[in-house]
């Protein structure tokens, strides 16, 4: 019999330390993209806040509660992280599993914005992409999404596939950033 | 060059795809001449030109932006504005 052991996106590859910054996985748990019919926002937002207590989040912006996150990610699409969708959402709302199909990592210490720079082409100051500011954006020709945790911690998040891409382009920004010192 | 994407705000050019010039579409039982003109004919203008973008790195969405070719300025900002211009195209 064979067993079969679950493994996550970036098994192997993290936590990554350079400087004084660190890359370390997130384990997401349950991930669930809702994408409202034509002309169901309205009413996918007033479900959405009804069963999960959540705004949508408007573009560029995440929500989140008790651990639970709703990401923009795209036009009229939302991203649920560390909850499963409540059913009264399929009504209204294409609603897919994609528990399995992110990798995702936090980048955190002084001067991430500077590593992040190096590889998204979007402003990231703290004074412009603020806690909670989430943007779909180029991370080195990776289709990523990015969001500000903290003040020096930022959830990067790309297709599973891409998981030793991101590391290893992280990898490569970050000990640039150390080397200069 | 910086596009403007109504739904994301100011963005790289490598984050979209283009399509080309925003011309109508005939109707279909429009003449061969008409047809011929929608598929083959553009008119290249040095200033303003209306096209077809896809924010395909960001939001998703087809946007149809005003540009000045010769400037690369983007015209008429849409920001804050639901397109109405994203009709999926291929």
């Amino acid at each position: 019999m064979v067993e079969l052991r679950e493994k996550s996106p970036c098994d192997g590859l993290l936590p990554l330390s350079i400087g004084a910054l660190t890359v370390t996985e997130l384990a997401l748990g349950q991930v669930t993209s809702i994408a409202p019919y034509p002309g169901q926002l309205d009413q996918v937002r007033a479900d959405m806040s009804e069963t999960h207590g959540l705004r949508w989040p408007a573009a560029n912006r995440s929500q989140s509660k008790q651990g639970v996150r709703l990401l923009w990610f795209g036009r009229d699409q939302a991203l649920l992280i560390g909850q499963a969708a409540d059913p009264k959402l399929a009504g209204h709302a294409a609603l897919v599993d994609q528990s399995d199909g992110w990798a995702c990592v936090a980048l955190e210490g002084p001067g991430a914005e500077d590593v992040l720079a190096r590889l998204c082409s979007i402003d990231l100051r703290p004074s412009v992409f603020k806690r909670g500011h989430s943007a779909r954006c180029d991370l080195r020709h990776m289709m990523a999404s990015v969001t500000r945790l903290g003040t020096q911690r930022f959830q990067i998040m790309v297709f599973r596939s891409m998981a030793q891409t991101l590391v290893h382009d992280l990898k490569t920004a970050m000990e640039a950033v150390a080397a200069r010192g | 060059m910086r596009l403007l994407c109504p739904i994301c705000g100011e963005r790289d050019r490598r984050e979209f795809t283009y399509r080309g010039a925003a011309v109508a579409q005939p109707a279909p039982e429009a003449s061969a001449a008409e047809w011929h003109a929608y598929v083959h004919l553009r008119d290249n203008p040095a200033g303003p030109l209306e096209e077809w973008w896809h924010h395909q790195q960001g939001c998703g969405a087809w946007v149809k932006l005003r540009r000045d070719t010769t400037t690369h300025q983007m015209l008429d900002p849409l920001a804050g504005q639901t397109p109405a211009t994203t009709a999926g195209r291929t």
